[in-house]
């Protein structure tokens, strides 16, 4: 066991422990270093990628270190002039905040309901909410475009806030219920004896206290919301109202064969780029909110 | 007296859960059953699109429809390849990640950002790295001199599910490490401690400890992980589309194109009806098997 850097050590025993440590340490920054590159390489190539010039992206073999003459700011230019870029982001920015406060609105006291207030049948509707959180969206599609239809809602942005609402109560309510057994009843009783009812209670003692859970799960609704692909897809049909997933995907040249990869890379920078920086900045929340019972792909 | 305030009690928790409940119908509720009810009748461009009772037609259809079979065959492919992967690839990074490392908390931010990123722009940039002229896949192999030409991994059928399974595993892995490594959190450091004076190897340790007290994390994740891949759509259809020749279709591209492309609605609506009994099916397989792991720790305890 030969490894880098060993202080010398007067114990045999010591020496020892320290060489498999700091062997294992090796091993162990490798594994990190294949964990990071694992998670960023494929961000980073279509990082890259944006900003080479076409000559540069259909080189080959590829340009890994573009000269300063390969480089370019150009198709992010064109994905604003030639599309409406900042529409997609607004549509996508609008209906994943409504939908996330709406279903923290709805699903909050829900989850204080089935924390609480012991309601005959609550184990049949956690089971359900349990359940539910499984399906995936082409169970609901067909029903979901009835729907919209029959309302007249194509085109609308009811048609994407009610469906990302729903999603993301159950998931609302089980953070939030979590959270809210993890609050010591005494509490509540206090406030009852001191006269509140259980309206005032709520929206004064409780509320402020559940600032930290809602953050967590409001994180969690607006990624679900901004990733969802398959409601936007069919809905929405007005280039000016579609969402970014959808309009992305949907980016295309001139021909069939033209396909303008440039503009793709950079649009699908400025799609994930929100989403990155919520993890980066929410890390510890969203681990928590994905682990405490609100689990989900 | 306590009566009244029990009654007033579930008064207030019904008004309390009553708007969730009420969007949840709308959306979960009434479209499943409404499925159910459509699959009973023929609603497609040979009925004028109007609905005409017909039994059980749509299922003994779907029986004799190579093309749904081989749906279901291109499905069970992705869903068992993706998942297994995952749990292992997952399980790794969940061990690192356990680990006191320096800067932790940042290689975990690191780690959970593919889990966050749209699955419909994750699809495109695997379609890029996986593209046959420019692709970065093909680049590597060249310049490593495995191969001389590119190859077509969107065009060759076998090459695009391997290609689709990889973009889903790079995704959705560390989704499934979260959850293990909130599993390993939980286990006391005591147990590995007393483990290994026993005399015990880290590999017996991780079969012997780690293993068997992850088990509820794992078949939790597993769940998820199948519910999830089973019903997969965005990745599949903006990746390849399907394609080439059907080779990549899963059954929810193939209900997709029934209702959106064919009209088929009756059609579409028993598909959608098989595919979410099979989810069922293995919802309650999967309860049971947590249920008897929780009753089987619970004796140990």
């Amino acid at each position: 066991m030969t490894t880098v850097q060993q202080p010398v050590q007067p114990q045999p025993k010591a020496e020892a422990r320290e060489t498999h440590f700091s062997s294992k340490r090796v091993l162990l920054t490798i594994a990190v270093i294949l964990v990071v590159l694992f998670s960023l390489a494929p961000i980073l190539w279509q990082l890259l990628t944006s900003f080479k010039t076409n000559q540069a992206i259909s080189a080959v073999p590829n340009v890994y270190f573009p000269r300063p003459d390969q480089l370019t700011w150009q198709h992010y230019v064109e994905l604003f002039q030639r599309r409406p870029f900042l529409n997609y982001m607004f549509n996508s920015a609008f209906v994943a905040v409504t939908s996330t406060l709406l279903c923290l609105a709805i699903g909050t006291p829900a989850a204080y309901a089935l924390a609480r207030l012991r309601l005959k049948g609550e184990r049949i509707i956690l089971g359900l909410i349990l359940i539910v959180t499984l399906f995936p969206y082409i169970l609901l599609f067909l029903g979901l475009l009835e729907i919209v239809r029959a309302a007249g809602l194509a085109n609308n942005y009811l048609a994407l806030i009610i469906p990302y609402t729903a999603i993301n109560i159950p998931l609302t309510v089980l953070v939030m219920r979590s959270f809210f057994l993890q609050l010591p009843r005494d509490l509540e009783d206090s406030a009852k004896v001191d006269g509140y009812n259980t309206w005032q209670m709520l929206t004064q003692i409780l509320l402020p206290m559940t600032v930290p859970a809602l953050v967590t799960t409001g994180i969690l609704a607006f990624i679900f919301a901004w990733n969802e692909y398959i409601f936007a897809l069919t809905f929405i049909t007005r280039e000016t109202m579609k969402t970014i997933p959808v309009a992305v995907a949907q980016l295309g040249g001139a021909t069939l064969f033209e396909i303008p990869y440039g503009p793709i890379a950079a649009a699908t920078v400025v799609g994930t780029l929100p989403l990155v920086l919520l993890v980066l900045f929410f890390q510890r929340r969203i681990v928590q909110g994905l682990t405490s019972g609100a689990v989900k792909g | 007296m306590a009566d009244t305030i029990r009654a007033r009690e579930q008064r207030t928790g019904w008004i309390l859960i009553a708007p969730a409940l009420l969007v949840l119908a709308l959306v979960y509720a009434y479209p499943i059953l409404r499925s159910f009810w459509l699959s009973l009748f023929t609603q497609n461009l040979g009925t004028g699109l109007e609905p005409v009772f017909s039994g059980l037609d749509n299922y003994a259809r779907m029986f004799q429809d190579g093309r749904f079979w081989q749906s279901i065959f291109n499905t069970s492919v992705f869903t068992f390849s993706a998942i297994i992967l995952e749990l292992i690839l997952g399980m790794g990074i969940a061990l690192v990640l356990d680990q006191s490392i320096r800067g932790r908390g940042l290689v975990r931010t690191i780690a959970i950002i593919p889990w966050a990123l749209p699955t419909a722009l994750i699809a495109l940039t695997w379609a890029w790295i996986f593209n046959d002229q420019f692709g970065v896949v093909n680049d590597l192999l060249l310049r490593l001199g495995l191969i001389d030409v590119g190859i077509n991994w969107l065009g060759n059928p076998t090459l695009a599910m391997v290609s689709a399974i990889v973009a889903d595993v790079w995704k959705t892995t560390s989704f499934v490490a979260i959850l293990l490594l909130a599993g390993l959190q939980s286990i006391s450091q005591d147990l590995y401690e007393a483990h290994s004076i026993d005399g015990a190897t880290p590999w017996q340790s991780f079969r012997q400890i780690t293993l068997p007290l992850l088990m509820p994390q794992i078949v939790i994740a597993l769940l998820f992980r199948f519910a999830q891949s089973f019903g997969i759509f965005d990745l599949i259809q903006v990746m390849t589309g399907g394609g080439p020749g059907g080779a990549t279709e899963v059954v929810s591209l193939y209900v997709y194109s029934s209702i959106m492309r064919y009209l088929d609605f009756g059609y579409g609506a028993a598909l959608v009806v098989v595919t979410f009994l099979v989810l069922i099916l293995v919802v309650a397989i999967a309860a049971l098997v947590i249920s008897r792991l929780r009753t089987s720790a619970g004796e140990k305890l």
